[in-house]
């Protein structure tokens, strides 16, 4: 059943993947052309791509066309099929993810009952992706961005879900979902004007949270795994073409689901306060607070990646382990004694 | 300073940077007008003009030219190439021997080589090379860059005059040769 129309299970679940295309495709498209070429341009006082349509609004098609067009080049010594492949593990990660995003009570692809977990776990799948990538490519600047990145995003995924679990004690639930309902029908102090968005509640979390998807984007200040002056572009150096773009999209589409997921965990998802949480508005007003919402979340991880230099390799590593983790573990601690207390 | 106040006032930055870049006008009259802000202009529609110094291309005299291959030795590419023979030139006052001078076959620059060091225009010891801040002669076909001595002489017209020394230079101010 979608909004009240029956369907073959067939034609549902052609248009949950058409929809699971435009979840992935929409933001990552917007956060490209508004973010990385408009906003990247302004704070460096320049105008960015301006000839490809209106202000260059047509640019990332004409991207797209000349990635396309390229030759799908292969090292003569590359391991040709995992190399083939590794694009396609790191892109299905974050279709994955994208299941678990929530943007209205019937407006999911999935709704597990461990939602945020899954979510959490197939994240970490693009890692292997990366790793074949370096590994295939049969170079040595590849193999060390493939293995940074490996160090990298297996440091930064316990924080990730450290930053979690805090909003899972709160909410009593990992269902996404349950996580809006939670917040959406939550009070602050017996006020339930605007729910109870946990940001109010987690904001460590929250904070811990956006460092570490900004670390497992490889955005900078967090790029060591592609630093262009170290390693060529790391684990990306031998790919052209349409490979390259499919590496291209999933990092930029992984920008867009996480600041979604973080959406959904802190800013109260697709919720709007003073209308009812179980109201049949929200399956169409939903996805577009949520697309305001990854606008906005994405606006700070942006904004980092253009204002912060690069780590170093054990700065990046030290702030994982002795700074974010140690944080992360006190904030899970307070929230669950404050939930009993409470 | 410490990590977060350095790395809030990094944001500030960029955040400042952006806005002024939007609103020129500050945020008293708060309509974008990014294209007035940027400190970029946009090349194919709207030129900046060069500095009077700017090393663009290099121009040659070729009346000045005595072909004594200083610039194609002194040049760390190898991008100058000279031919030249040896020929009898008029006398300069009436009665005298006729001067042997040595006369160009060829003065060429490969501007595909060429990485603008102006160690030629330095060198020269005739006042046969100058910078023109001339900067549009890419082509199509990389043969075409490069220059013969037509070429390279067409470019004099292109350069402008040395501006004046500081108020007190000993130094006698040079002349470009019309």
């Amino acid at each position: 059943m979608i909004l009240g129309v029956d369907l073959a299970y067939w034609q549902e679940t052609l248009l949950r993947v058409l929809a699971a295309l435009v979840a992935v495709l929409l933001p990552t498209g917007t956060l490209v052309y508004l973010y990385l070429f408009k906003l990247m341009s302004f704070m460096q006082s320049r105008l960015g791509p301006m000839e490809a349509g209106p202000y260059g609004s047509l640019q990332l098609l004409a991207e797209v066309g000349k990635w396309l067009q390229k030759e799908d080049l292969f090292p003569s010594r590359a391991d040709r099929r995992i190399f083939a492949l590794a694009p396609f593990v790191v892109i299905a990660s974050t279709f994955l993810l994208v299941l678990i995003v929530s943007a209205g009570p019937d407006a999911y692809f999935v709704n597990l009952d461990v939602g945020i977990y899954f979510g959490l776990a197939v994240s970490s799948v693009s890692v292997i992706g990366i790793l074949m990538a370096g590994w295939a490519s049969a170079n040595k600047y590849s193999l060390l961005g493939g293995l940074r990145a490996a160090g990298q995003l297996i440091a930064y995924e316990l924080p990730l879900v450290l930053a979690v679990v805090g909003v899972v004690i709160q909410a009593e639930t990992l269902n996404m979902n349950g996580i809006v309902f939670a917040q959406a029908d939550g009070e602050i102090f017996g006020w339930g004007g605007i729910g109870n968005p946990f940001i109010l509640t987690q904001f460590i979390g929250f904070g811990i949270f956006l460092i570490a998807v900004q670390a497992e984007l490889t955005q900078t200040p967090f790029d060591m795994p592609v630093a262009e002056s170290e390693l060529v572009s790391g684990y990306l150096t031998e790919y052209s073409g349409i490979r390259f773009l499919l590496f291209f999209i999933g990092e930029y589409a992984t920008a867009g689901v996480f600041s979604a997921i973080a959406a959904v965990l802190f800013l109260g998802g697709w919720y709007v306060p003073g209308l009812d949480s179980d109201s049949n508005v929200f399956n169409w007003l939903g996805p577009i607070v949520i697309l305001l919402k990854i606008l906005l979340v994405s606006f700070l991880i942006f904004w980092f990646r253009f204002t912060m230099p690069r780590f170093r390799e054990d700065q990046l590593q030290r702030l994982a382990w002795k700074f974010l983790i140690p944080i992360a573990l006190v904030n899970i601690a307070a929230t669950g004694v404050l939930k009993v207390v409470f | 300073m410490g990590l977060v106040p350095g790395v809030i006032k990094g944001l500030g930055v960029t955040a400042k940077t952006a806005l002024n870049t939007v609103f020129p006008d500050g945020l008293k009259k708060p309509i974008p007008a990014p294209s007035k802000g940027a400190a970029t202009v946009q090349y194919p529609h709207e030129k900046e003009e060069p500095t009077p110094r700017a090393r663009g291309v290099i121009a040659l005299h070729e009346e000045n030219c005595t072909a004594c291959m200083l610039c194609a030795r002194e040049c760390p590419d190898w991008c100058i190439y000279i031919e030249a023979h040896k020929t009898l030139a008029p006398p300069r006052r009436a009665g005298g021997k006729p001067r042997k001078v040595n006369e160009l076959d060829r003065f060429s620059i490969d501007y595909a080589l060429c990485m603008y060091c102006g160690i030629c225009v330095e060198v020269c010891p005739f006042e046969a090379l100058f910078w023109s801040p001339e900067y549009e002669f890419s082509e199509p076909r990389i043969a075409d860059l490069l220059h013969d001595k037509t070429r390279l002489g067409e470019w004099m017209t292109t350069v402008p005059d040395f501006e004046d020394y500081e108020a007190g230079s000993e130094a006698k101010k040079k002349q470009v040769p019309r």
